[in-house]
């Protein structure tokens, strides 16, 4: 009885919850994207987070990559709305040509069974999806329901030009003409790094031998 | 019309998959695959918020727009191709020690 009683009033809460998130998303205030086709955002929004949904329910890892190449892929579209172009294709260049490849690799380089199965405990899992659960909602509490509309935004109204790719390089070579020095540092010892620890024991042994 | 919360909705959702995933895969690449989640969960926050604090005043005057989300999210982008590297690397020294991908047995590795 307790127990359908703490069920009931938890059910209550999250409809409430989500009418709420509902309500201040449809109500949203003046800084909006005009230009942008509303179904256009929901169709690419809704590809991200089915992709993601299946990165975490999907248990076989090569399905867990192509489920991925969708969410990054949406992603990249729904840069477009936000007038960085220049982002979406770094997105589509590195993330989905670059980053998902090497994961690929890494996949096929590690299993002699692309299928084989690595599952954790049931109450782990469910462990794991609330405490996603959880997050998700006090995110989407604190970000959307209680700050998004008092922040003081600003957005031009009708069609926007993109962020040009010039202001983009200005400000690598300006403001922040360090970070990008360091990340290229940072590049080199990730590349001299990862041959090391890749190159493994057994080639180190030999080479000693042979001298 | 879609605003600000829209973005900030998709990029909570999109990080609560993420931990998710970290929390929920035995094999070792899944869990980078939930890191690279939260990493473009992060990225679209940033886009959206550097769209949506757009001076639009000072632009009219001749200003160039402000692109700081925009460089945060580039070097973000060059981080997580470098974890996913370095990360790889790790993994494949593992497997060839272990002849496993699963991070159950990679007690040994705490010392």
């Amino acid at each position: 009885m307790t127990r359908w009683c703490i069920a009931a009033i938890l059910a209550l809460h999250i409809v409430s919850f989500f009418t709420r998130v509902v309500r201040v998303l449809l109500a949203q205030q003046p800084p909006t994207l005009d230009p942008v086709a509303p179904w256009l955002f929901y169709l690419f929004a809704g590809v991200a987070v089915l992709g993601a949904l299946g990165v975490v329910f999907s248990q076989q890892i090569v399905r867990m990559a192509v489920f991925l190449l969708f969410t990054l892929g949406s992603v990249a579209m729904l840069y477009f709305f936000l007038a960085a172009e220049f982002l979406a294709a770094i997105q589509l260049i590195v993330y989905v040509g670059g980053t998902l490849i090497l994961i690929i690799f890494g996949v096929m380089l590690t299993s002699k069974n692309p299928f084989i199965r690595l599952t954790v405990p049931v109450p782990q899992r469910i462990m794991g999806w609330g405490i996603g659960v959880i997050l998700t909602a006090l995110m989407i509490f604190i970000g959307v329901v209680e700050l998004a509309n008092k922040l003081p935004l600003s957005s031009p109204t009708g069609d926007v030009e993109p962020y040009g790719v010039a202001d983009l390089g200005r400000n690598l070579l300006g403001k922040y003409a360090l970070p990008f020095e360091l990340a290229g540092v940072l590049l080199l010892v990730v590349m001299i790094g990862a041959a090391y620890i890749a190159k493994g024991r057994h080639t180190d042994l030999k080479s000693e031998d042979s001298r | 019309m879609i605003g600000l919360g829209h973005f900030l909705t998709l990029s909570a959702i999109l990080f609560g998959c993420g931990v998710a995933t970290i929390l929920t895969k035995r094999n070792a690449i899944g869990i980078l695959m939930g890191v690279e989640l939260i990493l473009n969960a992060a990225n679209v926050n940033l886009v959206a918020f550097n769209r949506f604090s757009w001076a639009g005043e000072a632009v009219a005057h001749g200003a160039a727009p402000a692109v700081d989300g925009l460089m945060f999210a580039m070097f973000i982008i060059v981080l997580a191709a470098a974890e996913a590297a370095i990360a790889l690397a790790i993994f494949l020294n593992f497997y060839n020690h272990f002849s496993t991908i699963d991070i159950e047995r990679a007690r040994m590795l705490s010392g």
